[in-house]
């Protein structure tokens, strides 16, 4: 898609004019940096392409034993676990016992793009999942990310890297899918933070300046290393800009395991990319498919999501507009300053003259970057940086969530989490969180080290970051995640425990995500009935319920809850960016008999699927694939120590008003639901009964989702498979699985 | 009657009333939305002319980007 195309599709907006080519350069040194690298294992390899979507071998890595050795993949985990997440799960529970933590050496960090992951025919074909037991929730984590490691990892020949072992010296691992050649160098002297290394890194092992594009740098940064919410970045070189960029593993705090491995980079040069290098079964049709969908991105993205200019942030207004926007710690749903962070401020603030794909071929392009960012704290004050972002969870998570109403200071909350490998959601509940106990004074500046947590202050936001970057003061503090913090906060005796637990924004360990879910039950346990924790990327169901009204029965949510999280967990097997799916539709949409899917595009999928694979693949085939894969994750949750319903339990604040002031702001639709829906009348109540009998209802109104979801998911009331589910999913093939859910009842 | 219904929830409705002034009236800004009164799809483009007749039952299905 060439720069003229977009603008020529949306003459609406006028261009940015920030001169996105000047930005501060790292590579000067390089040299040195280089020469203090010392070459551990040099190890070689037959590159080789993929048939079908698969090299049917992984690479496997020991980091602190020195092991490199290819294991196959077997038909048997091809009929299991598919590819991608499914892949990265077996590997994991093969690699550890229910005794492994996070930092055991025995724990993995496992790459794997999935199938389809690499074709340039289809947009949002270049995901990979990442895998590893999670330092904040200590069950599986699986973490979707863009950029170019995972595709040019299968294309050098492998379906996925498996890194295990811990090493007591600072190490780069460099894979040269041209030359059939890893080495595993020490790496003492380059910069952890990756918009520098990943820089540094990209010229230091390109060949020339037109080999850089061949290469992805996965790294994490200073913040990784202190604090549990680390991630990982991916990176790929922009052309247009001369520039690294990069995408984000953010959930869960892979980071923070990469960087107790002791793990600087890992380090990919694939060969030059091209349209077929997957070799599907049937191109053709992969080629049509994808036609029709650039088609339609190019005639419908202008009337419909603009994703093409403003990326997800488009909704950041509409969140607002719906009453769904969180705002100061997700107590309320809309904000009057909203305006000032909303798309069309990031519409002039990205740069619009450049094809944004997280990888080739992507006509969706919503991979946003804000060039020319002059920095204003931090170590890297005074720098200009190019600034990945924001997308929607950043603009609402770091922006409304924590008062933060300003877009510079934005960008560089965003910019910083990016650089210091922290996850950007994440990290904004978790100060939307120490903010809100600032108001009510849980906390104050004597706790918080000086630091002056009020509402919007970004300047003390951001230094609560530079101090977690630095493993020092409040920011350390912090960065143990919002359920360490509530533990530490109630033994310290800093304020009522109860409230503590209700405002806390956390289910299993993991923060949640930027929706408010309070007014919507199904996303509550969209949220709170995820395997890997509340990230929204099981079941967003927020508009389906709460506002289409289309799930009126406990039954309709369950429906839901069983679909929508097999549906997205498809894409994780298959290597797919869920963007393309839906926020982007067919003109004709509408006339179909359940538009909320898209039958189109998911028939795109099938299609894609089976063409590369070269079978036929039915929808009831994709919630089998999934459900297996799904079901898998919820036994090795239990074989870990959790994945039980008492694990699912929701803070208050996801599901209902904490607070007098949250209540009041509400009043209207709570004494509504208290009469029409609770049979009770509020009149005559004081404000605290109003609050307990709403509190009560909404309670026991969740706990009756929870049955329902859990009779429809084929689990019993404890949340365990039945033997006869793991059966019917041909799971009963590992005895293993099947004592475990018979010694929890299932 | 002078009520319509959008989603199941009553609405006040006036004479002249177009699937935009329900929109407006809602504040359903959302850009991906399925309409139908009284069952009978509205295309976008006829968003501002369409009729709601008083009485109507106005869907308005939103798809779901994001998340």
């Amino acid at each position: 898609m060439s720069s003229n195309t977009i603008q020529a599709d949306y003459p609406q907006f006028h261009r940015c004019e920030v001169d996105f080519t000047t930005r501060t350069e790292y590579v000067e040194g390089m040299e040195a940096l280089k020469a203090a690298h010392q070459v551990l294992k040099e190890w070689t390899f037959t590159p080789s392409l993929p048939e079908r979507g698969y090299t049917n071998r992984t690479l496997y890595l020991n980091v602190g034993t020195l092991e490199i050795r290819e294991r196959p993949v077997t038909q048997q985990m091809k009929d299991v676990f598919t590819g991608g997440r499914g892949f990265g799960l077996w590997h994991l529970w093969n690699a550890v016992t229910p005794k492994t933590r996070w930092n055991d050496p025995e724990n993995e960090i496992i790459i794997m793009p999935g199938p389809v992951s690499g074709i340039t025919q289809y947009p949002g074909s270049g995901k990979s999942l990442v895998v590893s037991l999670s330092p904040q929730t200590e069950i599986p984590i699986d973490s979707n990310v863009g950029g170019y490691f995972g595709p040019l990892l299968k294309f050098s020949g492998y379906d996925g890297l498996e890194i295990q072992g811990k090493s007591d010296q600072e190490l780069i691992v460099f894979i040269d899918g041209q030359k059939g050649l890893l080495r595993v160098e020490t790496a003492p002297a380059e910069p952890v933070d990756s918009h520098v290394l990943a820089e540094i890194l990209t010229h230091m092992y390109a060949e020339d300046e037109k080999d850089r594009v061949n290469i992805s740098v996965v790294s994490a940064g200073s913040a990784a290393e202190h604090s549990l919410i680390g991630m990982l970045n991916f990176s790929w070189y922009d052309k247009r800009r001369g520039c690294i960029r990069l995408k984000q593993a953010g959930r869960g705090g892979i980071g923070t395991v990469f960087r107790d491995k002791k793990i600087k980079a890992l380090v990919i040069r694939g060969p030059e990319v091209k349209g077929d290098l997957n070799h599907p079964k049937d191109f053709e049709t992969i080629a049509r498919t994808g036609i029709k969908l650039h088609k339609e991105l190019r005639s419908n993205d202008p009337v419909q999501c603009l994703m093409r200019r403003n990326g997800t942030a488009h909704i950041v207004e509409i969140m607002d507009a719906y009453d769904l926007l969180p705002v100061h710690n997700y107590q309320y749903g809309s904000h009057p300053e909203t305006h000032k962070i909303a798309s069309y401020i990031w519409d002039q603030r990205c740069t619009q003259r450049t094809a944004d794909g997280c990888w080739y071929g992507c006509s969706m392009a919503c991979a946003k970057g804000a060039d020319g960012v002059e920095l204003r704290t931090g170590p890297y004050k005074g720098h200009r940086v190019t600034v990945d972002g924001p997308e929607y969870e950043n603009a609402a998570g770091l922006g409304s969530n924590c008062g933060v109403f300003d877009a510079e200071y934005l960008l560089e909350l965003n910019f910083y989490c990016d650089t210091y490998g922290i996850c950007t959601i994440t990290y904004a509940t978790i100060c939307a969180f120490v903010m809100e106990c600032y108001q009510r004074g849980i906390l104050d500046k004597e706790r918080t080290g000086g630091l002056d947590l009020t509402w919007g202050n970004a300047v003390d936001d951001l230094e609560m970051m530079h101090q977690m970057a630095r493993g020092e003061g409040f920011g350390k503090i912090a960065g143990l995640g919002v359920k360490r913090m509530k533990e530490l906060f109630i033994r310290n005796g800093w304020g009522d425990p109860d409230l503590i637990n209700d405002i806390g924004m956390e289910n299993k360990g993991l923060e949640y995500s930027q929706y408010m879910s309070k007014e919507s039950l199904a996303q509550q346990g969209g949220y709170a009935l995820t395997n890997k924790g509340p990230q929204h990327d099981e079941a967003w169901l927020i508009f389906m319920d709460m506002v289409n009204k289309q799930l009126p029965t406990f039954e309709d949510k369950a429906e839901a809850l069983y679909y929508f999280p097999l549906f997205r967990t498809w894409f994780g097997l298959y290597g797919w960016c869920k963007l393309p799916w839906n926020d982007v539709a067919p003109s004709d949409n509408a006339k179909t008999s359940e538009p909320a899917k898209i039958p189109e595009h998911v028939q795109n999928y099938l299609d894609i699927a089976g063409a590369m694979r070269g079978v036929k693949l039915t929808s009831e085939d994709m919630l089998n694939e999934s459900a297996r894969v799904y079901n898998f994750q919820r036994i090795f949750n239990i074989r870990m120590g959790k994945g039980l319903r008492v694990h699912d339990h929701a803070p208050y604040r996801s599901i209902g008003p904490v607070t007098r002031e949250e209540y009041e702001s509400r009043i209207e639709r709570y004494e509504k639901e208290l009469r029409e829906q609770a049979g009770i009348d509020p009149a005559g109540l004081t404000l605290e009964e109003k609050m307990a009998a709403t509190r009560k209802y909404r309670t026991d109104r969740y706990e009756k989702l929870v049955n329902t979801v859990y009779a429809r998911r084929g689990w019993t009331l404890d949340g365990v498979p039945t033997q006869a589910r793991v059966k019917e999913l041909g799971l009963d093939v590992f005895p293993e699985l099947v004592e475990i859910v018979k010694a929890y009842g299932g | 009657m002078n009520m319509i219904q959008v989603n199941g929830d009553p609405l006040a409705w006036s004479a002249g009333m177009t699937v935009r002034d329900v929109l407006t009236l809602r504040r359903f800004t959302f850009p991906m939305l399925v309409i139908t009164v009284d069952g009978d799809l509205v295309d976008r483009k006829d968003y501002d002319t369409a009729p709601v007749p008083d009485g109507a039952d106005v869907q308005v299905l939103h798809l779901m980007s994001g998340g």
